[in-house]
């Protein structure tokens, strides 16, 4: 039972970094844009991060260059996809192909250096036992990871602003006719979706691993995109999702840790086969996507084409 | 608010009547040099001569027949991969695990050299290579097979599938050369013995590491080329890429579609990574592609989805990745600048592309 | 000049395309409470126009005057804040999201939600427009889907109202219950611009009429005055050529080609609508007509009959003889099908292919592939005979078939189609989106097939067509299919009734199959 709590804040530590670029993505995503390059978004920042972070020894402002790059990728694609109607699918993969190799190589000075260790935890409630060490031991980040999906939830669903960006998704079209600018608001998402991603990876190389290798990331960002998927677009859901994915992950160290004697590479394996496993779950009614999926995702929109 | 940030801008795209044949074809190019302008203006800015590194990924790899030899042996995987990924493309299935069937195709291949390179092997050289060969094509489209079937039985997304894949090959090799593929006698190195030189691929230019594997690289290209652009099969996988409705008004069956692009597409990845393996290597090692699998997306689209231009993407790609080498040694830079490139190629040719469509108009013309 | 009792008054407005000039030189005026029409076929430049007033487009020259004064709308919501609405022909909704949500999208400020309601419910009532608000879009049909745009038209409080084409998916009795909305509505004093090619329906509702023909302003006139036939001589140029159908009086005891046998089809997904039960036969040298609204099925039955869905039970279709309903759509063509869908682009043809490729797209045995290699030296040749006997205006058979207009690409694939000298020939929409004289010639070849004795089945939303060709006529409404009918013995208020599934209650000849003329 000891074993329990520590591994629910390795789970929400896993986690935290799948919730805050899925975030983003389900925000890209609710207005009809598929961005791929969420993996080469996450790269750069965390590189970034760990950079600013190690040279100006401010976490603080290693997350702030974190989401900026992600943001400056992000606009990156956006004058490609949304201004040159390019296809998506390709912008993205050229988006994450670039950044993996954009961060291998500014990268290369900073391989084995290590940041010193910050402070986790809330003080008072971490020490309430058991509840205490499980879900209140956490880097700061991960709290804000937890407000900003309930700020989400909010905006989609309760604010003007979030119908707008729901339709967009389903029908730009239809929201382009009713005199709404949809590459604005694209652009807007996007910008919005590079800077949570840019946080995630920031974090993956500040607090989850705190230094830098090369291709640190290790497809998270592509198991983000497939988080979003699976909880239908829904920030709720998204939560649960990343901490069940986060507990995947963390999954593979505990058998390990127990002495399971499965090879330590085919336990690594473990969030990627469990990725596949919910894809082909959640993908197998096309009604229940139809209605959940926003109609427009991943097709470009040429104003004034028709 | 941002609606005036787009018409703000000093141009304005128009839609052609019908795509420019022209730009199809020189959009690549622009691509290239702009790439190459880009790729000066970071020499520079890393203090280097933007003369000596240009040349470094232009000229030296032409300066001797021995770095002609790696030109094309590199373009092999490079152009193979390509070659099936086009039909993937062209038929709209966006196979990104390429790299994962050209990892699987490697294993396969080395595990049957691994089972028949014994002291006192029944196998002949030749029988053996077939054999190496057979294994890594079928294991590359039975890797690619686990993605069609997904997409076939739960409509599941190919690009997340694929990609998915990619990791768990790579890991299944981990395993493989940390398990039960180790070399007894490698002094527990992470690797399979070094195999048997009759079981490798003949050399096609002598003192060189080039072999055979480009000839026949060549052939599945024209092969390909006739089977895309005039066999009938071809034209019903296009189709279903380009216009589904149509496909299926014709009668084209998409998961047909489906399950022969994927097919094709792992078994030219699985044969490029046998070729690796009874090739350069030699061997199974923790990593047997710098990034092939996905430099062949960008080759793909280099050569506009055709098998001949794929041949042409890949020569060019080879070079990239031949003077990322090269910058390592001879301009001090890391070799990850090829990923830098690589990036910035697929960009501006995405970028190009748009003008096959549209038509650029400057504003103050108006 | 200015006319100082107009609300609209357009002046000089011109607007060009790549290789069209939609709108030249046009001049309009509207009066409060006037109800005008904008009269003229498919190409005339009507929507373009009404997309300048509505701000979607912006005109190359010419200027706009609202209540006398000059105005520029630059974008929608500066023609709403002036007092202009619109219900677009193509609907500009969000299926997933409910009613409310779809009308507050439509509004400029945020409005509280609970307050909408009340207002969509209000007017709904005073309108005849009901509305449930919490209801999913997707879940409506096409009728209530445009009540859904008109309120929120409405809610607007303009001052004025432009319907696009707004009875192309009404029932004639539906029609009749917008008109009486829309005579309210301009007894209130909105002035409503109303778009449309239908002339009895112009000549029922509105006071004036500006007719538009290749772009420019050609008449005007007060419909209440003119005739059909003098209306759209003003429309084309021309009367509308009386097509002569000839009755085949032995065509009841002819072979019967195709037979649609009791077919029953679930929904193959969630906006689909199930078949249920559909009984038709075509037999050889009759034209059989369905009309229909859109949205009661006809996309599933042609897709069942194409063989683009083959869950139908193989004897549930019956096709010259052979049980065909699991077939694929290649077989059926072995079997003498010959079919012309709905959608032209991206179904009847592929957009990026040259027309002689998209010979292929039914065509794909020898001569046109041998060992399963393409000729296509033979798709040209053949590509350019079609071109050449159908009068297809293209620039050879290598054209782009996005580079056609759209009647000059329907007249192609109708002729690829009558390339395969079908038995049974089936066409859905035949000139839908279609100018007058492709349509006058589609309609001519499609008479000309029947007295070769080819079963023809005709599925269309424009009763007019089916009246002018169709020697028997069935309904479809919600995925059933009613008895036919003699053309003879057809009115528009009976099919319009039948159009909302009402056959059984219906006169006694409804369920006998006339057996002679």
């Amino acid at each position: 039972m000891d074993q329990l709590a520590p591994l629910i804040a390795a789970s929400i530590n896993a986690g935290t970094p799948l919730l805050l670029a899925a975030m983003g993505l389900l925000i890209n995503e609710r207005a009809g844009v598929l961005n791929l390059g969420a993996e080469g978004m996450m790269l750069v920042a965390a590189i970034a991060g760990f950079a600013v972070g190690y040279t100006t020894k401010s976490p603080l402002l290693g997350f702030m260059a974190g989401a900026l790059c992600g943001m400056l990728m992000a606009t990156l694609f956006s004058w490609l996809a949304l201004v040159l109607a390019t296809n998506q699918v390709a912008t993205g993969l050229a988006l994450s192909i670039f950044g993996a190799g954009l961060s291998a190589f500014i990268g290369q000075r900073f391989v084995g250096l290590a940041l010193p260790a910050q402070t986790t935890g809330i003080p008072g409630l971490n020490g309430i036992p058991f509840v205490g060490p499980a879900f209140f031991n956490q880097h700061w980040m991960a709290y804000v990871a937890l407000l900003l999906c309930a700020a989400i939830a909010w905006f989609l669903y309760r604010t003007r602003a979030g119908l707008i960006l729901r339709a967009v998704g389903e029908s730009p079209e239809s929201a382009h006719a009713l005199g709404y600018s949809v590459r604005g608001i694209r652009f807007m998402a996007l910008l919005f979706g590079g800077a949570c991603c840019g946080l995630a990876g920031a974090y993956l190389s500040l607090v989850y691993t705190p230094m830098w290798v090369e291709g640190l990331v290790s497809g998270r960002g592509w198991i983000a995109l497939a988080l979003t998927a699976f909880a239908t677009w829904r920030p709720a859901r998204v939560l649960l999702g990343s901490l069940l994915f986060g507990g995947v992950t963390i999954l593979q160290f505990y058998l390990q840790g127990i002495g399971v004697t499965i090879p330590s590479q085919i336990l690594s394996m473990l969030p990627y086969v469990a990725t596949i496993v919910v894809l082909a779950m959640i993908s197998r009614n096309p009604d229940w996507i139809r209605l959940n999926m926003p109609a427009s995702l991943g097709k470009p929109f040429r104003p004034g084409a028709s | 608010m941002f609606k005036s940030a787009f018409t703000s801008l000093p141009f304005r795209l128009e839609l052609r009547g019908t795509p420019s044949r022209r730009m199809t074809y020189l959009s690549p190019v622009i691509a290239i040099i702009l790439t190459l302008f880009l790729g000066a203006l970071l020499f520079i800015a890393l203090g280097k001569d933007p003369i000596a590194g240009l040349k470094v990924f232009l000229v030296d790899p032409f300066s001797s027949k021995r770095a002609i030899s790696e030109l094309l042996l590199k373009s092999i995987p490079l152009i193979l991969c390509a070659l099936g990924l086009a039909v993937c493309f062209r038929a709209s299935i966006w196979n990104i695990g390429a790299e994962g069937q050209f990892t699987v195709g490697a294993l396969c291949a080395g595990a049957m050299l691994v089972w028949i390179d014994v002291p006192d092997h029944a196998v002949s050289g030749g029988v053996g290579l077939i054999l190496m060969i057979i294994a890594g094509v079928v294991g590359g489209a039975f890797w690619a097979s686990i993605t069609a079937l997904l997409r076939d039985k739960f409509n599941a997304n190919e690009i997340l599938v694929s990609l998915m894949l990619t990791y768990v090959a790579q890991l299944l090799l981990m395993y493989a050369v940390n398990g039960p593929l180790k070399d007894p006698n490698g002094m527990n190195f992470p690797q399979s013995k070094v195999f048997s030189s009759e079981f490798m691929l003949p050399t096609l230019m002598s003192g060189t590491r080039l072999h055979i594997g480009f000839a026949v690289t060549i052939v599945a290209a024209i092969v390909m080329a006739v089977f895309m652009m005039r066999s009938f099969r071809g034209f019903s996988l296009m189709v279903g890429g380009v216009a589904p409705h149509a496909a299926r008004y014709a009668g084209f069956s998409s998961r047909n579609a489906l399950w022969v692009s994927l097919l094709i597409s792992g078994g030219f990845a699985g044969l490029a990574g046998a070729f690796e393996i009874a090739g350069p290597i030699g061997q199974l090692l923790p990593s047997v592609s710098p990034g092939y699998g996905f430099a062949a997306i960008i080759v793909a689209f280099i050569g506009r989805l055709h098998p001949i231009g794929a041949v042409f993407g890949g020569l060019i790609m080879s070079l990239l990745y031949l003077g990322g080498e090269l910058a390592q040694s001879r301009l001090g830079l890391p070799s990850a600048i090829t990923g830098v490139f690589q990036g910035m190629l697929l960009f501006l040719l995405l970028a190009c592309d748009t003008l096959i469509d549209y038509r650029l108009r400057w504003k103050n013309q108006e | 000049m200015t006319a100082p009792s107009s609300r609209l008054h357009i002046a000089h407005i011109r607007k060009a395309y790549p290789g069209v000039l939609a709108n030249d030189d046009i001049n309009l005026s509207v009066a409060p409470g006037e109800i005008h029409a904008v009269l003229g076929e498919n190409g005339a430049g009507k929507s373009t126009l009404m997309k300048i007033i509505f701000g979607t487009v912006k005109p190359d020259a010419g200027e706009i005057y609202w209540n006398g004064e000059l105005v520029h709308i630059a974008n929608p919501q500066i023609a709403r804040k002036l007092g202009i609405a619109m219900v677009f022909q193509h609907f500009s909704l969000f299926d997933t999201l409910t009613v409310a949500e779809n009308i507050a999208l439509g509004l400029d400020s945020d409005t509280d939600m609970q307050e909408l309601i009340a207002r969509i419910r209000q007017t709904g009532e005073k309108y005849g427009l009901e509305l449930e608000p919490n209801r999913h879009v997707h879940t409506l049909s096409v009728g209530e889907r445009q009540r859904v745009e008109i309120v929120r038209a409405l809610l607007t409080n303009p001052q004025l109202l432009i319907l696009d084409e707004p009875t192309s998916v009404l029932t004639p009795q539906a029609v009749e219950k917008l008109f009486v909305t829309l005579r309210k509505l301009a007894d209130e004093g909105c002035s409503i611009l109303y778009i449309s090619h239908k002339l009895d329906e112009i000549r029922a509702l509105c006071h004036s009429a500006t007719v538009m023909r290749g772009g420019r302003v050609t008449g005007n006139c007060d419909p209440r005055n003119e005739t059909s036939a003098g209306l759209s001589r003003m429309m084309i140029g021309d009367e509308l050529v009386r097509l002569r159908r000839e009755r085949n009086p032995e065509s009841q005891r002819n072979e019967r080609k195709l037979h649609i046998n009791r077919l029953c089809l679930p929904k193959a997904h969630l906006f689909a609508t199930e078949l249920k039960d559909i009984e038709c036969e075509v037999r050889a040298g009759e034209i059989v007509g369905i009309a229909g609204v859109s949205g009661n099925g006809q996309q599933e039955l042609l897709a069942a009959l194409s063989g683009e869905d083959q869950r139908a039970a193989p004897n549930m279709i019956m096709l010259t003889g052979s049980a065909v309903g699991h077939l694929a759509p290649n077989p059926r063509r072995a079997k003498g099908l010959g079919l012309v869908p709905e959608e032209r682009l991206g179904r009847g043809a592929v957009p990026t292919l040259s027309l002689s490729a998209n010979m292929l797209l039914s065509h794909q045995k020898v001569p046109y592939v041998k060992h399963g290699m393409i000729d296509f030296g033979y798709t040209r040749k053949i590509a350019a005979s079609i071109i050449e006997r159908f009068k297809v205006k293209a620039s050879g058979p290598d054209a782009l078939a996005k580079s056609l207009s759209g009647g000059n690409l329907q007249k192609f694939i109708v002729g690829r189609e009558m390339e395969r000298k079908p038995s049974v020939f089936i066409v859905a929409q035949p000139t839908w989106g279609v100018d007058v004289g492709a349509a006058a010639q589609i309609h001519a070849e499609i008479l000309a097939l029947k007295q070769e004795g080819c079963a023809v089945l005709v599925i269309s939303e424009e009763l007019d067509e089916l009246f002018a060709l169709c020697d028997r006529l069935h309904v479809i409404a919600k995925g059933q299919l009613s008895p036919s009918i003699p053309i003879e013995q057809a009115t528009r208020e009976q099919v319009g009734l039948w159009m909302s599934g009402l056959w059984n209650e219906d006169a006694p000849n409804a369920g006998a199959e006339a057996a002679h003329v």
